[in-house]
């Protein structure tokens, strides 16, 4: 028998463990491959050809010019589209490529790969397209009214919730008109893929994701294949924040390779990929509070207007959220709320972090803030007199069955001890608001903070049947798993090692590839769902394997079942007469497959009223901000928060999480915003695209993860990747509020709307 | 012939391009290579300006700072650059991140000619003298003589601008800028001002906020005349009327950055505040 004392644990991070990510000490020294490193022998070079009207019919498209360059091998429009003409994540309404009408600026019209790169370039500014320039619909609020620019009409989905008696009134009543603007993933590695035909006639697609089996029957259903003639493997990710979920040149790199009979790659340049992707929803919104004199929210108003731009994408679940989350994690026993997300000629907007809360967790919080100041009554106190919790009923009439520690976030992050800065005075003038522009003296500064509390839904809602499928195979001892989560930096590549190691006692964790030729659907890497949906598909499948090992040795020892125990890769019994090793304990491999579905949720009724949601978390945020009001400049030092996270299944990755959602949200409160005019967007460049520089990322303090485990989901943990979030950008703005005494009802705020407020 | 021609002389430099008429000067390469990664140039050769011994550099000619064309920003951080030239050194500490310091020089930033270049305001300010030369010979410019509009130069093809050079600091100088972030940010506004206190004058030079370099003149002799340069006291009222005149002198414009309105009223604010600043 084999000695088992050399089979002990090494020590490898299992679960609540810091595990450091296999690819970290990579993609520090630039060694890591990203979806943009793709290379293959005989390879083309795509490029596309888009749209400078942001809605304009298109009258002619001359290619041959084009075609006759040197090096060029294929110069694609609508026509050879073989399949389907169009796809969506939720709706089939964007054109692979545009056939008669162009409706947002940036909109592919055809495809031309090129033996080189800039061969490619040349060859799309030599295909003549010839418009008709059409007035464009660039604002949602006449959106409605006015002529469809699509033949699916320009309501993508109107939402209302009625709960409770609308008539209800309170003696405090406040309200306000809140904005925000379009902000955008500004994820690092811009789109980037590499098409191959494959021997069947087939594809094999490389390209970085968010979901390899939606992007499967998307290319499928346009190529005209069947789905197994398309085989996806996820390229290295360099970040994705929700702009990866809907495709972008998959289909167009699956066209010229499949017409070229070549491998093609594409990567998207910086103003390519800023068209190339969808964008966060722009957002209007009214809401009107009703509450006691004691600070008891008797109702909410609200009526929130979000644009979905040209193509549906995932507006209708974006429109979901905002509406069901907009009273905030509040009790509220009457609600008159309605939102409705429209098409225009702006850039589409769809997934981004926080996904619908981030917009009326801005207005919900400023009217909590207003309310507060009514009532007279301390913000903090005001949000924990009205806080949610386990048993009781959100606006759309489903009561909270999970863990609900909302008053718990709130005193934890309200009760630490505020940061510990250098007078204004004493700071380096670096340190202030203008940073490195100088400025700012210690007299132009004022300091003020700010609280806020946000919340949204984990996993996918509204009755959408969603699971992930995870393989494990024990083969000599040693474990593979093979799931098809797309791992977009969140960390699933750590987690499911860690899962796997806590199951079955190993620590030699193989991780395959994620693709869709050898194990089934793993769903998005979005809605915070991945920990809890794969890490649950993981945790399955390899159960099932240690069932069979179990019980392939009870059998052979003709000891009992329930008397085994598989501990450190060792198999003992309780009476001590077996112990062996699992490497030797199996004859031939053992694999089992597994798939995960959470518990199943309901559509929304005609009033907004059911069971549409799975779980919730909760965050809260408190900023310290230095403001120069008469400049308008910002500098925020200190951002401190509590989270709802069921149980920390990583914590190097859970604060990793923490700040990087926390960065988003500052970008939002005060400089992230894409500028749109006329339909045009205006800064496609990281130059005027301004995301936070370590001279405007706060320190990020957590003051509590609050552990109160799930009860549904796999080791009690909920998702942590969007709550930072949703609640950074609305304590920032209460904090300047604070500050200057104006109402800044929109973001980012803008130096001019401190300075020139009434311009 | 290379595409790329990499001289060690100043002479050999100005011989290669008077030979060449395709030969596009390259130095840190951070507005070159930016515009060649946008297709909005295409470069056919390329006349790499690093080792020419003679731009790198600054040095100090009696009350006069020379600053080679090739000098970088990380150089005038050296302590002794900030003593004899304090706006400009603050100035270089603004511009881009670390790397783009490692390797920008204040010739590529003449050059380019971009309104929101932050060496302008101040060049502006302290009257600089730009030496540009060729096989033909030198000349000397004032920054708005070879300044003519937006990303536009007096530059003949042949020509390199050699240095730059200003007056060693004869009093307190500032130099403030606003982007909507704290760090590596375009400036949407900026401001120079410069105080000699020997010939009784002050420098106020604008950026991003005209389409040409230009001086505050009304706001310099204004200013010149209300300081009483023994003491560098002013009277009440001085520094918000300096502010109000120097604002006076943009004509800014609203685009994708901020908005003219914006761009003005910071004029006057920062101008306000570095002259106080300047003033005991
Ligand atoms: C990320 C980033 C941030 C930036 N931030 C700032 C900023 O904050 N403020 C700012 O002002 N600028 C900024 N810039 C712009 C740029 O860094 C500066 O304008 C810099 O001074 C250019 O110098 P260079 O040596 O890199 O010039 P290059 O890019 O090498 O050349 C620029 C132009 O000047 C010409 N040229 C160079 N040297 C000479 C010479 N001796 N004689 C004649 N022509 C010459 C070149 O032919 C070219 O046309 C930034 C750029 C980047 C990429």
């Amino acid at each position: 028998m084999t000695d088992v004392a050399t089979h002990r644990r090494t020590g490898a991070p299992r679960v609540g463990e810091s595990a450091p990510r296999p690819d970290g000490v990579a993609k520090v020294q630039g060694r890591f491959a990203f979806s943009s490193d793709l290379f293959a022998e005989n390879l083309l070079w795509g490029q596309t050809i888009r749209s400078p009207h942001a809605h304009a019919r298109i009258i002619d498209i001359d290619i041959r010019e084009a075609l006759s360059l040197p090096g060029v091998h294929a110069v694609l429009t609508a026509d050879d589209v073989p399949g389907e003409l169009h796809y969506g994540l939720e709706h089939q309404d964007q054109p692979v490529l545009a056939a008669d009408v162009v409706r947002y600026f940036g909109e592919p019209v055809a495809l031309v790969a090129a033996d080189h790169p800039e061969t490619a370039r040349r060859a799309a500014a030599a295909v003549v397209v010839s418009y008709e320039p059409l007035t464009p619909l660039v604002d949602s609020a006449l959106a409605a009214q006015a002529d469809p620019i699509h033949p699916d009409g320009n309501v993508l989905r109107t939402l209302t919730i009625r709960h409770g008696d609308l008539d209800a009134t309170a003696a405090v009543v406040v309200e306000g008109t809140y904005e925000v603007g379009m902000q955008d993933q500004a994820f690092m590695g811009p789109e980037s893929g590499m098409a191959l035909p494959s021997a069947d006639g087939g594809v094999e697609l490389f390209v970085s994701t968010q979901w390899l089996h939606a992007d499967r029957r998307q290319v499928a259903g346009c190529l005209g294949l069947p789905e197994d003639m398309v085989r996806i493997t996820l390229a290295g990710v360099g970040g994705a924040f929700g702009a990866r979920e809907d495709l972008s040149l998959h289909v167009h790199l699956c066209l010229l390779s499949q017409h070229t009979g070549r491998p093609v790659k594409m990567v998207y340049r910086r103003p390519e990929s800023f068209v190339g992707h969808v964008h966060r929803h722009p957002a209007r919104m009214w809401y009107r509070h009703h509450a006691d004199t004691d600070g008891t929210l008797v109702k909410v108003e609200a009526r929130l207007l979000l644009d979905g731009g040209a193509y549906a994408s995932s507006s209708l679940a974006v429109i979901a959220n905002a509406t069901c989350f907009a009273a905030g994690p509040y009790r509220v026993p009457h609600a008159d709320i309605e939102g409705t997300v429209v098409r225009t000629n702006n850039p589409p907007c769809g997934a981004m972090r926080g996904f619908g809360a981030v917009q009326s967790c801005f207005a919900h919080e400023a009217q909590m803030d207003k309310l507060a100041a009514a009532l007279a009554l301390d913000p903090v106190e005001l949000r924990r007199r009205n806080a949610l919790a386990t048993g009781d009923t959100l606006v759309t009439g489903q009561v909270i069955t999970g863990a609900a520690p909302v008053a718990e976030v709130i005193d934890a992050c309200a009760s630490h001890p505020l940061p510990d800065l250098a007078a204004v005075d004493e700071q380096p003038m670096m340190h202030r608001p203008g940073g490195a522009g100088r400025t700012a003296d210690a007299h132009h500064v004022r300091r003020a903070t700010g609280f806020a509390l946000g919340f949204k839904n984990l996993l996918f809602s509204e009755g959408f049947d969603d699971y992930s499928s995870a393989v494990c195979r024990l083969e000599n001892g040693a474990v593979t798993i093979t799931c098809a989560c797309a791992e977009v930096g969140q960390g699933f590549v750590t987690l499911a090692q860690q899962i796997a190691r806590e199951e079955l006692g190993i620590d030699e964790i193989v991780l395959a590839p994620a693709e869709t030729a050898t194990v089934g659907s793993a769903g998005s890497t979005s809605a915070s769902r991945q920990s809890w949906m794969s890490g649950g598909a993981v945790q399955a499948a390899c159960r099932a394997v240690r069932g069979r090992v179990l019980q392939q040795v009870a059998r052979r020892r003709g000891v009992a079942l329930d008397g085994l125990v598989l501990r450190d890769g060792i198999i003992e019994s309780l009476d001590g007469s077996v112990r062996v090793d699992l490497a030797d304990a199996v004859d031939g491999p053992i694999e089992e497959t597994a798939e995960y579905h959470h518990r199943p949720t309901q559509p929304l009724d005609e009033n907004g009223q059911g069971d549409a949601h799975v779980s919730f978390a909760f965050a809260a945020h408190r900023a310290v901000v230095d403001v120069d009001p008469e400049l308008g400049l910002v500098r925020v030092h200190d951002m401190t928060t509590a989270q709802d996270v069921g149980r920390v299944l990583n914590p190097l990755q859970a604060i990793g999480q923490i700040e990087g959602g926390t960065a988003q949200g500052v970008g939002l409160a005060v400089m992230e915003e894409l500028i749109v005019e006329d339909g045009i967007i205006k800064n496609r460049s990281f130059t005027d695209y301004l995301i936070p520089t370590t001279l405007d990322m706060p320190t990020v303090r957590i003051a509590a993860l609050i552990e109160e485990p799930e009860p549904d989901a796999p080791f009690g943990a909920k998702g942590i990747g969007e709550p930072p979030t949703i609640s950074s950008t609305p304590a920032i703005v209460a904090a300047l509020r604070a500050a200057t005494g104006l109402e800044l009802t929109r973001v980012p705020v803008r130096p001019q709307d401190i300075a020139l407020p009434r311009s | 012939m290379s595409n790329v021609v990499v001289p060690t002389t100043l002479d050999e430099a100005l011989a290669l391009l008077a030979a060449d008429p395709q030969l596009s000067p390259l130095a840190g390469g951070t507005d070159f290579m930016v515009e060649v990664n946008h297709g909005a140039r295409r470069p056919v050769r390329v006349l790499a300006l690093r080792a020419v011994a003679e731009l790198r550099g600054w040095r100090r000619d009696g009350d006069v700072l020379v600053i080679g064309a090739g000098c970088t920003y990380v150089s005038m951080a050296d302590p002794a650059f900030a003593v004899a030239a304090p706006a400009l050194a603050q100035a270089a500490r603004t511009i881009g991140s670390p790397q783009i310091r490692n390797v920008g020089t204040i010739g590529g930033n003449l050059a380019t000619a971009s309104p929101a270049g932050d060496t302008l305001p101040v060049l502006m300010a302290l009257g600089a003298r730009v030496e540009v030369a060729s096989t033909e010979g030198t000349r000397t410019l004032a920054v708005d003589e070879l300044i003519t509009g937006v990303k536009r130069t007096v530059l003949h093809p042949a020509e390199l601008i050699t240095s730059v050079r200003i007056p060693v600091a004869r009093g307190p100088q500032e130099f403030c800028k606003i982007g909507t972030r704290n760090a590596m940010v375009i400036s949407a506004a900026g401001i120079a001002v410069v105080l000699d206190r020997e010939a009784h004058t002050v420098g106020c030079g604008l950026g991003s906020v005209t389409a040409a370099p230009v001086r505050a003149t009304d706001a310099e002799t204004f200013a010149a005349e209300a300081i009483d340069w023994s003491t560098l006291r002013a009277g009440a009222g001085t520094t918000e009327r300096f502010g109000t005149l120097a604002a006076d002198a943009a004509t800014p414009i609203d685009d994708h950055r901020s908005t003219a309105a914006y761009r003005r009223h910071a004029i006057g604010v920062m101008a306000r505040r570095a002259l106080e600043r300047c003033l005991s």
